[in-house]
């Protein structure tokens, strides 16, 4: 049976891709469908430390800042480029590196400044607009108005992944939000009646079909053949690096969406907001950002190659360690860039410099780039987006800046 | 055409109960209202300085802790080291499970009191709440503040929602809670003796809350200046754990302030200037305007009818923010009873309406251990896509239908209706019997058709919490 097939078939009808949603976005503007390319969108919530996670070793200031948390090579930090090294929580990651699968921009931010709230941070984030009209007046997200940009968006194209909601990709062009945690388990003659009960009333007729579809077809015996043998491929690759690793739902659904109709995938990893003890809250979090993404490149087998993973978070933390060998909410940081489609093996971004007269309000690492414009060139590169598009639509009023060609 | 008995339970009450008669009518439904309030003897929740002693309990053992754990990486530490902080560890977490009992706990008393509503105005009220409530919304941020927003609910929404809206405003706006949740206890008079000494300044946040979504409105006739001007005129409102909540001069920025055109204060800061302006805030035009909308938004129609709106807008103007008078006025409108099922109940009520269709007891709710009130009832509120008490910003829940019934917030209904009625009911009503207890007049023929066609009772009561009348109001 082809599951995919009968799921759009199923999906016909009851999609709504309202390109006219916006006043910037025309048929003159729109781009080509999403194609083969996939697009990865990790928020990490809490507000990474970009400086421990690529630690700038070749500045002389570093080390002063930070005598507690402990970093380097002594504590296990990988060399990047002879300037920055990679923290050991991803080491795992080496092997990406050095194929050129893995890059990071530093010292990028949002344009958020100052008041260095999470949820005013994240809002503004995945809303992907600019300071001046204030948090929480936009109520869409960025990826949103991009799937509005790509004309034949139907509902398996764009999946929220996970109970977070995930304001990035809310908005008018449809996108299917699904849990690993969501379970449907309906008896034939239960979904036969109720979809006689649903007939009538189009709003619940076309949430429940998608809905009963998907858990079918998650819970078919070919699925479950297909993610069973995802699964052990991907944990045979953890285990080598970590003997006790588990598998994470999350991820492991991407891969199988993914590896069908779906292009975009947006979910979140949490446990960034390390105040203390620093050193051991990053390692997990790291360990589970290492996971999820050694997860996507082995689940993803070949279509690795046609995939870009965007992993950014709020805003970063100050660059001087605190009284509890942590750090707090600060405002520079760094983005993680992955997939066979990155050009990597680099750390992109302007060096601001740790010096006390180079840290932005005397305390944090100073942005030198906006987060959005990376997130738009991999748009451009991904899926051919006009420039225009994406600096006066799906990030209003962004300066794209040169193009750092980030994929091949 | 549905009976009024039927739209009144189900568009302004909590639902049908085998245990209940539905109200009469739309008198019925405020009768009762200014009588007293069952649901809080009912099941009364701890006060918020009854919460706080296990606040700052979690804070001190939470410091105790990092002070033990720097000690025991020290060079030289011992096991004695690594052992006090193992165990000062495991209190931390102790205290930590306590408050999420507590959390659970408030969330079944909360569910209890929509779930028994005796009378028409019982239920009522209890919507009501819920629409305050979420008009203030309010969110713990930190672990020590979980138990939080029950008890603001209870001291700053309950004994007002059928008062003045102005005195609302001011319980809401000055408690604790609120102050914590949008930063008012970090805002500064920026020429005050504090923030001069600390250098510390401004938060806007409370300020542009209570303008753009407490009272005018985000269209309302109101500037940056006005925002400004009332964030320094809030200055001074402080809380804090140990202290509780004051009103801290030194912290007050000095000077007069003009809001919406009228100057408040100028001599010693007080209190009163900003009570004065919160009503002054309350009575405002676009205050009343925006209210209507939110009120008949809610219980009415996404695309509510504008001469509804207006008759409302005109009813508070009339009564000084009388709120009373705001529900007559939207009982007593011809659309407030046209176009029934626009509105998609949301998860919390679909649940308490479900219960009550059930008939099952509050009592058991509030017997429930931690663990199975999250099982059965708080996780599935999360999978329907709203957790409780933890919406995403300060503007509260959705209202469009289409918020909530989607793929995922659709599957958690009809999941959580199929498998957990059987496990809180042992002994399930007959389906054909449950359709007219639960829906009366409003069962289309299908649901009927479908509710004595299932293979088993439970999947018939699944099928029929499920469906579109019983999700709509």
């Amino acid at each position: 049976m082809d599951l995919t097939r009968r799921f759009l078939l199923k999906s016909a009808g009851v999609i709504g891709c309202s390109a006219a949603a916006h006043p910037f976005l025309s048929s003159v503007t729109l781009a080509a469908a999403p194609g083969d390319q996939r697009l990865v969108v990790i928020i990490l919530r809490g507000a990474m430390d970009g400086l421990d996670v690529v630690q700038p070793l070749g500045d002389p200031a570093f080390a002063g800042l930070r005598p507690a948390i402990g970093s380097g090579p002594d504590k296990g930090a990988q060399d990047l480029d002879g300037f920055y090294a990679l923290h050991p929580g991803l080491a795992g990651l080496m092997p990406l590196w050095q194929a050129g699968e893995l890059g990071f921009v530093h010292a990028v931010s949002t344009p958020y400044r100052d008041k260095r709230s999470h949820f005013d941070g994240q809002d503004l984030l995945e809303a992907g607009t600019g300071f001046d009209l204030g948090t929480g007046s936009v109520r869409d997200g960025w990826l949103n108005r991009m799937l509005q940009a790509v004309p034949g968006v139907t509902a398996e194209t764009a999946f929220a992944i996970g109970r977070d909601e995930m304001l990035v990709l809310k908005g008018p062009a449809r996108f299917t939000a699904w849990s690993p945690a969501s379970a449907l388990t309906l008896t034939p003659q239960s979904r036969l009646l109720l979809e006689q009960v649903y007939h009538d009333d189009p709003l619940f007729r076309d949430a429940a079909l998608p809905a009963m579809d998907l858990a079918e077809e998650l819970a078919a015996p070919e699925e479950q053949a297909m993610m069973a043998e995802t699964e052990a491929a991907v944990m045979a690759e953890l285990k080598l690096a970590d003997p006790k690793a588990k598998p994470d739902p999350v991820a492991g659904f991407a891969v199988n969406r993914l590896n069908e109709d779906t292009r975009i995938a947006a979910f979140s990893l949490s446990g960034w907001d390390t105040h203390r003890d620093q050193a051991g809250g990053l390692k997990q979090s790291l360990g589970a950002l290492q996971r999820t993404i050694l997860t996507l490149k082995t689940g993803l087998g070949a279509n690795w190659g046609r995939t870009t993973v965007v992993a950014m978070t709020e805003f970063g933390r100050t660059a001087r360690e605190n009284g509890s060998r942590g750090t707090d909410h600060g405002t520079g940081g760094a983005m993680l860039l992955a997939g066979g489609a990155l050009r990597g093996g680099r750390v992109l971004g302007r060096w601001p410099g740790l010096a006390e007269a180079d840290l932005y309000a005397g305390r944090d690492l100073m942005p030198t780039s906006d987060v959005r414009a990376h997130a738009a060139w991999v748009m451009r590169g991904l899926f051919g987006l006009e420039r225009s598009v994406l600096e006066g639509a799906i990030f209003p009023g962004l300066d794209m800046g040169a193009d750092q060609r980030l994929l091949l | 055409m549905t009976a009024i008995p039927t739209i009144a339970a189900i568009r302004f009450g909590s639902g049908l109960s085998p245990r209940h008669a539905a109200p009469a009518d739309a008198a019925a439904l405020l009768q009762g209202l200014a009588g007293p309030d069952l649901g809080v003897s009912d099941y009364p929740n701890p006060t918020y300085e009854d919460t706080l002693p296990l606040a700052r309990r979690y804070k001190a053992e939470r410091t105790e802790r990092r002070a033990l754990a720097a000690a025991a990486r020290a060079a030289g530490a011992g096991q004695a080291a690594r052992d006090a902080e193992k165990l000062a560890a495991r209190q931390v977490l102790q205290v930590r499970r306590k408050l999420e009992a507590n959390y659970a706990a408030a969330a079944m008393r909360t569910l209890a009191r929509a779930v028994d509503a005796r009378t028409a105005s019982d239920g009522f009220r209890e919507r009501l709440v819920q629409f305050w409530a979420d008009h203030f919304t309010v969110r713990s941020k930190n672990a020590y503040e979980r138990e939080g927003p029950s008890a603001y609910v209870d001291a700053a929404i309950r004994p007002y929602v059928t008062g003045r809206f102005g005195d609302m405003l001011e319980a809401a706006a000055l408690h604790p809670v609120m102050l914590i949740y949008l930063d008012q206890v970090s805002s500064f008079g920026p020429n005050s003796a504090f923030a001069l000494r600390h250098k510390r300044g401004l938060n806007e946040n409370l300020a542009r809350e209570i303008l753009e979504l407490h009272a005018l409105g985000v269209g309302g006739g109101y500037q940056q200046a006005d925002v400004r001007a009332f964030a320094e005129l809030l200055t001074g409102l402080s809380f804090s754990l140990d202290k509780g909540f004051q009103f801290n001069r030194a912290m007050a920025e000095p000077g007069a302030e003009v809001v919406l055109g009228k100057s408040y204060g100028g001599g010693t800061a007080r209190l009163e200037d900003i009570r004065a302006a919160l009503q002054d805030v309350a009575r405002h035009p676009d205050t009343a305007r925006h209210l209507a909308r939110k009120l008949a938004v809610h219980f009415v129609a996404d695309q509510p009818d504008p001469g509804l709106v207006e008759h409302l807008a005109a009813a508070y103007a009339r009564h000084d923010g009388d709120l009373l008078a705001v529900y007559q006025a939207l009982l007593e409108h011809p659309a407030s009873w046209a176009a029934f099922g626009a509105k998609a109940r949301q998860p919390f009520d679909f649940v308490v309406a479900a219960l009550r269709a059930l008939a099952v007891p509050g009592a058991q709710l509030t017997g429930l251990a931690t663990k199975p009130a999250r099982q059965l009832l708080l996780e599935p509120l999360k999978l329907m896509g709203q957790p409780f008490q933890e919406p995403s910003g300060p503007n509260g829940w959705p209202e469009e239908a289409e918020a909530w019934i989607n793929p995922q917030g659709l599957a958690g209904r009809i999941q959580w209706a199929m498998k957990v009625p059987e496990r809180l009911v042992p002994d399930l009503p007959d389906p054909r019997r449950l359709v007219q207890t639960a829906l009366a007049d409003a069962a289309g023929a299908r649901v009927v058709w479908a509710a004595e066609r299932a293979e088993t009772i439970a999947e018939g009561v699944g099928i029929i919490l499920a469906s579109p009348e019983f999700n709509r109001r």
